[in-house]
């Protein structure tokens, strides 16, 4: 029998290949959506014009689908073109960069996650040690996660505004309103998490209830703190775009998103989902990061 | 005679409240005569059983009986024109109140464990919500907090009363027609592709980290493409929420059907079940805690897809609508009239949602009661 190398096995056995194939898959279903979105524009143009009417091939229809100016569904290229004139083309800190947009909104996105993370890292340290606000609080802790709190967000920001409360911090807010829940959720699981085994043990050493927290169930907590984490940044993206919809914003993601959609410009709004989508997933993925060194840190072994 | 450490502080709580009753009030004067009586009252009902030790159901029964008439005392304090800091007898209550239910709720919370009772586990957090109502409202109009800042609860009240007809039809255009048939579509869609993609390892593979991805990405912000796509009436939201919901459905159908393990798969084989007889009898059971989660999930994130996708372009009725439309006009407490709506049916949807997840899964070790 053949040995397979690594790269093979990985090859066969990995996400890798699969994910590929699909994300490639995705592509050509988008260009073939484009082509055939866009479709009844082109054509509609075709049979105005004389020149073209009836003498239009195949290949004019997919070339004209995808480089219209103001598509139904802009191309893949298209959008890639678009992030490359807004990302590279021009200097970081002009108002006419995605770059700069992406900042205004991560900038309030991570003050309101430093935020939420605290204040959901001290409501779960109070929850594990005063029983009566556990009863009482817990359930609505849960209760207001089923509030669509994001689609008051709007309100938040513009009665901020009216008493002159503006720019980053109103958007943080809601950031850390949406990251507070995760994290208050798996901490009181992460601190409540040892055993009853290992509290007796650490009750033979006749430790106070302060050291039982310091070396116990803070250490412990880790490991369901992180994943909390993971999925409070993802929250608070959303929550800094979502924030910036309503005030027609000047800056921010959420504002060339209604921008682009006020005027209809499809390419631009598309460029700012790409790129609000890759803001998140490079968040997720720092916070992954954070994890494994700080795990490795503490001692924990792959 | 000894003391223990609560009694202390229940004893400086009854000078607190005592106190309260010779500081100035401002514009209201003095105690007007029936609230004077109602606190003291309350203090007494409240704070000496404690003293005496008085145990069990009688002393948290009189515990609430006296947080609730010093509650109403108090607030006939603030009709009779208590405002602001020129109130400090007021705030000194407020002080002692809150202390008062405190110890109301803590007294709640130990009944509940003493008597094993589900309704008695909600007398706690109902007690924290009355009290946190009764603060904002006291606190609106005790400090003369503009309207348009935040609105007292009574007068949210009014709004909902008021205009009750148009909070209905925005109900119906964004609940009924818009979120309900994009949130089946999303979880049905969802489910379908989960069941068959696990018939392809390939795709599963595949499917799991991207479908991971996505949940993590703002697609609320899809909404201006869609209604760009769909039109301003609700087919386009119920298009955002069919996106929103579909890949959180997808990944936790994946994981449910690789929920169960080898020996118990083994086990359907010795039986020669067939692939839908496993399907169907073994692993979709094993996978019904996971589709819960993702239906309780997609609750929340299709009202908050509905209400969204109705900011970038609605016909004149529905919740989004409604709350830019009165953002507009500084009608803030229309707008919390509509949160109020929203909430309640967010948490109607998940609450009824978690009832059925108790009823299909009654198996599953946390819904297990433990044998005593």
């Amino acid at each position: 029998m053949i040995p397979m190398n690594n790269v093979a096995r990985r090859l066969r056995d990995g996400h890798a290949l699969p994910v590929t194939m699909l994300v490639l898959a995705l592509i050509a279903i988008w260009y073939v959506g484009a082509v055939w979105l866009n479709s009844q524009r082109i054509i509609d143009g075709y049979n105005d014009d004389d020149d073209m009417k009836g003498k239009w091939t195949m290949s004019d229809l997919v070339r004209d689908t995808l480089s219209m100016n103001r598509p139904v569904l802009p191309a893949p290229d298209q959008v890639v073109m678009e992030l490359d004139r807004s990302v590279l083309e021009v200097a970081p800190t002009s108002k006419r960069s995605l770059l700069y947009h992406a900042w205004v909104t991560l900038s309030a996105a991570f003050v309101g996650f430093a935020l939420g993370a605290l204040l959901g890292i001290a409501l779960a340290v109070a929850i594990v040690h005063v029983k009566t606000l556990e009863r009482a609080l817990m359930p609505w802790v849960i209760a207001s996660q089923t509030i669509p709190i994001l689609a008051i967000a709007p309100m938040i920001i513009v009665v901020l505004g009216s008493i002159g409360f503006v720019g980053l911090m109103p958007k943080a807010f809601i950031s850390a309103y949406l990251c507070f829940f995760p994290v208050t959720i798996g901490m009181v699981k992460g601190l409540t998490s040892p055993e009853p085994i290992q509290l007796d043990l650490i009750r033979t050493y006749s430790a106070s209830k302060s050291q039982t927290f310091r070396k116990l169930r803070w250490p412990a907590s880790f490991a369901f703190l992180f994943p909390s984490l993971k999925i409070a940044v993802a929250l608070a993206v959303v929550g800094a775009i979502v924030g910036e919809l309503p005030t027609g914003a000047a800056a921010g993601l959420g504002a060339r998103l209604l921008a682009g959609s006020y005027y209809g410009q499809t390419v631009q709004i598309w460029s700012a989902l790409v790129l609000a989508s890759l803001v998140a997933g490079l968040s997720v993925a720092a916070v992954g990061w954070a994890e494994r060194v700080t795990m490795r840190h503490m001692g924990a072994r792959p | 005679m000894n003391f223990r450490r609560g009694d202390i502080a229940v004893a400086l709580t009854a000078i607190a409240g005592a106190v309260a009753l010779f500081l100035p009030l401002g514009a209201a004067g003095g105690w007007p005569r029936q609230d004077m009586l109602l606190w003291i009252a309350a203090l007494i009902v409240a704070i000496l059983p404690a003293l005496d030790y008085l145990a069990g159901p009688a002393s948290s029964l009189l515990a609430l009986l006296g947080a609730i008439m010093g509650g109403a005392a108090l607030y006939g304090l603030v009709d009779a024109g208590a405002r602001g800091i020129h109130a400090p007898g007021l705030w000194l209550g407020i002080i002692v109140l809150a202390i008062l239910a405190w110890r109301a709720m803590a007294a709640a919370a130990s009944l509940a464990v003493a008597y094993k009772s589900n309704l008695l586990h909600l007398a706690a957090p109902i007690l924290l919500g009355v009290w946190a109502i009764f603060m904002w409202q006291v606190l609106t109009v005790g400090f003369d907090i503009p309207r348009v800042l935040l609105p007292p609860p009574s007068d949210i009240a009014v709004a909902m009363v008021g205009s009750a007809h148009d909070l209905m039809l925005d109900f119906v255009q964004t609940f009924i027609r818009a979120m309900i048939p994009g949130y089946l579509i999303g979880c049905g869609a969802g489910f379908i592709v989960g069941v068959l993609v696990d018939r392809v390892p390939f795709l599963q593979r595949g499917l799991l980290p991207l479908g991971n991805l996505v949940s993590a990405l703002p697609v609320v912000a899809v909404a201006p493409i869609m209604v760009m796509w769909f039109g301003f009436d609700w087919q386009s939201k119920a298009a955002v929420v069919v996106i929103m919901t579909f890949f959180p459905m997808l990944v936790s159908t994946i994981a449910g059907l690789a929920a169960l393990s080898r020996i118990e798969l083994d086990l359907m084989r010795t039986y020669a079940a067939s692939y839908g007889q496993t399907l169907w009898k073994a692993r979709l059971q094993a996978a019904m805690p996971f589709i819960f989660n993702a239906l309780k999930i997609n609750s929340t994130l299709a009202l908050i897809g509905a209400i969204v996708a109705e900011f970038f372009g609605t016909p004149v009725v529905g919740m989004g609508f409604r709350i830019s439309t009165e953002v507009g006009r500084m009608n803030i407490s229309m707008v919390w009239a509509t949160i109020v709506v929203a909430a309640v049916t967010g948490s109607a949807a998940y609450g009824g949602l978690a009832l059925m997840e108790r009823i299909v899964t009654f198996w599953h070790p946390s819904l297990r009661k433990v044998a005593s």
